[in-house]
């Protein structure tokens, strides 16, 4: 399953794909740069509910829209993560730079 | 009681929708093993990290080839993910963590840091313009 966005006053939940890898994340970072630029995002929504697998590539996504929306003032959440995704979350230090939910 | 053994070996183009063919491949091979589901995830992350790193890395073509085979010994998982394409120059610089050739493509530079952290062992061989061979291994049920 690819991502789905959804756009509230100024917040961009990303419902992120099932599995994140470096295949996936090439067009999750397009899509989702357009749309931050496009709507003038000030808070970004990693959802991870329907996501069983992540890998560095997926990391790498997440650092990157971290540090432009940060750029700006923005916010950037991650929420559902599962066991597993909490575990790549801690291996990565990613679960120092971003707020969870 | 005999050992266990079994050896498999697949070849496939350098595209990324085959990172996840790779993943289920090995994923599948181990079945025999009663891995625990934490288990499997650790081989699929590493996996997919090698397999990513023969694509974006070794090549820049994808009608290359990656070569990925798995050995099965007792409890002990060996796999290796082999291109012969770019190679490393420094393979001490590319396992540090952060360390990446392709900032630019939001790379994170953890594709062996997590090798290393979800694996037991991890060896890599490369020779520039020869390509590269990462040897992971694992036990299961440890």
């Amino acid at each position: 399953m690819e991502s789905h966005y959804e756009l509230n006053n100024g917040s961009l939940i990303i419902g992120m794909p099932r599995e994140l890898d470096h295949h996936q994340a090439s067009q999750l970072r397009l899509e989702t740069d357009l749309l931050i630029e496009t709507y003038h995002v000030r808070e970004l929504v990693f959802d991870f509910a329907d996501t069983e697998f992540m890998d560095s590539s997926g990391i790498g996504v997440i650092i990157g829209r971290c540090k432009n929306m940060r750029c700006f003032g923005g916010e950037v959440v991650a929420k559902n993560l599962n066991e597993r995704l909490q575990k790549i979350f801690i291996v990565s230090g990613l679960h120092k730079i971003m707020q969870k939910q | 009681m005999l050992q266990n053994r079994n050896e498999m070996k697949v070849c496939f183009d350098a595209r990324s929708v085959n990172e996840g063919f790779a993943r289920i491949a090995v994923a599948a091979f181990i079945t025999e093993l009663n891995p625990t589901l934490d288990e499997i995830s650790d081989i699929k992350t590493a996996v997919s990290e090698a397999v990513t790193n023969a694509i974006i890395h070794g090549y820049d073509d994808p009608e290359k080839k990656v070569e990925l085979s798995c050995r099965i010994d007792g409890r002990q998982i060996e796999i290796v993910v082999e291109d012969t394409g770019a190679g490393i120059p420094d393979i001490g610089k590319a396992m540090e963590p952060f360390f990446t050739t392709k900032p630019e493509l939001d790379r994170s530079g953890m594709g062996f840091a997590f090798m290393e952290a979800f694996m037991d062992e991890v060896m890599v061989q490369s020779k520039v313009g020869a390509g590269t061979r990462v040897i992971m291994k694992k036990k299961i049920g440890d």
